[in-house]
């Protein structure tokens, strides 16, 4: 049975997350250089494309299609067959089958975009389409399957995750490492200066991020009532501590900046997607402060180490989607959210060793397969750019166009 | 005649312009640029820690004035431009063979 209101919510929704991937090109161009800002917002809108005509022929059928054994869908709804304007209430009883799977398309559509941040300045553009194309197959529609899809074993196991803190950020911010190490660093990292471009651009992507989180998080409500509003709240304080803390932690070191307080701001925002609809607006807080804490010393840590995951997607999504599902697993209350479970601090150990096991699996997972199809694409297509491609600049070499 | 160089930094024009102007000079060639001195650049805030800037933005204001207004001119741009601090830039101070006004086709000392 359709409900309007729970429909117009999740098709508006859809929009706000749709809007993310945008935003995410602008938060993420304009901390490259200059010669490099095109091509990065391109790495993420080309991404909506693609991925939008990959969904529709064969990713939501293996993502969430008619279960094969706990780890797949199988390829009943190819092309859509079967996906209509009818509900199909075990996923979402409220709203068109359809709207459903453009609200998850949506969410198909940022996580490749997410790693682009790991290897701006240097990609070959068509290694890129290839390597994205064969990742959204082969690690997000599998583990968007186990933990999403009806009979996916990590949703029989009881996980939780909300919006996707594991499908998205995990499988993200963990890709992203192991596909830095496929690609290498950037000529001159560490020796060359890299000045950010456009500071002002990331933060008017990092804030339109976190306006279309309220659809990303509230939206994985399904409806529109009580649920999608504590999401919102979560979110929004979640994001607002994280910055918060952020700019306390940095303005001790030294100064708080503009970039650092984004930075924070998407650091929260990452950590509370798989808890906000089952965690009360204190416990969002917590989430805030500690993901601040955990990403903003991982960045400090890899630049220690000299490690180029440039944009630091691992820090931001990889640590702030796992420290949150691990959160989820410790913070959750039944008694907001009959769906959810209790956590380890309202009871429930048991919870909390199923976040944790979610959390390894998708981890190992994601990173062994990104590795081997980043390997795989390297040989076969030339995952980096050449050198003199890299020295001008990608915006020139690869998309012959200029900024400014 | 001399050719007088001052890299200063960018919110002192105002301040050198009226130096100058009290001077007698009013005509002068202003070009932004970028460049650095013994500090190397400086040190701004990162998402966490800090990257450095190597090249800084400043201005260069170019002025030819008579030999024996020379002195007086740099001492004016020194301070006016001087803040104390380091960054306040330098002036570099040079020989001009001949000047030619475009429209009239005066040359020499009358053209400046």
């Amino acid at each position: 049975m359709i409900n309007s209101g729970d429909t117009a919510w999740v098709l508006i929704s859809t929009a706000l997350v749709i809007l993310m991937t945008p935003a995410l090109g602008f938060f993420y161009g304009g901390m490259v250089r200059k010669k490099n800002l095109l091509s990065t917002i391109m790495l993420s809108i080309t991404m909506l494309a693609m991925i939008s005509v990959q969904w529709i022929l064969y990713g939501y059928t293996i993502a969430f299609g008619p279960d094969r054994g706990g780890i797949i869908g199988g390829l009943d709804w190819l092309g859509l067959a079967h996906v209509t304007g009818a509900p199909y209430a075990a996923y979402a009883p409220g709203i068109p089958h359809l709207a459903f799977m453009m609200f998850q398309l949506a969410f198909a559509v940022i996580t490749p975009a997410l790693i682009t941040g790991a290897f701006v300045e240097r990609i070959n553009f068509s290694g890129f389409l290839v390597f994205t194309l064969l990742w959204s197959t082969f690690v997000y529609a599998p583990v968007a399957h186990w933990v999403w899809g009806i009979g996916g074993w990590m949703r029989n196991m009881g996980v939780l995750d909300f919006a996707g803190g594991a499908v998205v950020h995990i499988t993200a911010g963990i890709s992203a490492l192991a596909v830095a190490l496929v690609i290498g660093k950037r000529k001159g990292y560490g020796k060359v200066p890299m000045e950010p471009s456009n500071i002002p651009l990331t933060v008017l992507g990092a804030f339109l991020l976190w306006f279309g989180w309220f659809g990303f998080n509230g939206g994985s409500a399904l409806s529109a009532g009580a649920i999608a509003t504590q999401a919102i709240v979560a979110t929004n304080a979640a994001g607002a501590a994280a910055a918060l803390t952020w700019m306390i932690i940095s303005w001790s070191h030294k100064r708080p900046s503009a970039l650092g307080f984004s930075t924070g701001a998407i650091a929260g925002l990452a950590a509370v997607t798989p808890a906000s609809g089952f965690v009360s607006p204190l416990s969002a807080l917590m989430i805030g402060v500690v993901a601040a804490i955990f990403s903003y010393y991982m960045i400090i840590f890899r630049m220690k180490i000299g490690f180029d995951e440039s944009l630091d997607v691992f820090a931001c999504h990889g640590i702030g989607g796992m420290w949150g599902i691990i959160a989820t697993g410790l913070f959750a209350e039944k008694a907001l959210n009959p769906a959810g479970a209790n956590g380890l601090f309202f009871g429930n150990i048991t919870q909390f060793k199923i976040q944790l096991i979610a959390v390894a699996v998708i981890a190992i997972f994601s990173f062994a397969a990104t590795y081997i199809l980043a390997k795989i694409v390297d040989t076969m297509f030339l995952l980096r750019a050449k050198d003199n491609e890299e020295d001008v600049g990608l915006d020139i070499a690869q998309h012959g166009e200029s900024v400014y | 005649m001399k050719k007088i160089e001052a890299i200063i930094r960018v919110e002192k024009l105002e301040e050198v312009k009226n130096a100058l102007e009290e001077k007698g000079i009013i005509g002068m060639t202003v070009t932004e640029v970028k460049g650095r001195g013994t500090q190397k650049g400086i040190l701004l805030e990162w998402r966490a820690g800090e990257y450095r800037v190597e090249f800084l933005p400043k201005l260069k204001v170019e002025v030819v004035v008579k030999e024996s207004d020379a002195d007086a001119v740099v001492k004016a741009i020194a301070d006016a431009a001087r803040t104390g601090r380091a960054g306040d830039g330098k002036i570099f101070i040079s020989t001009i063979e001949a000047v030619v006004r475009v429209r009239t086709g005066e040359s020499g000392q009358t053209a400046l």
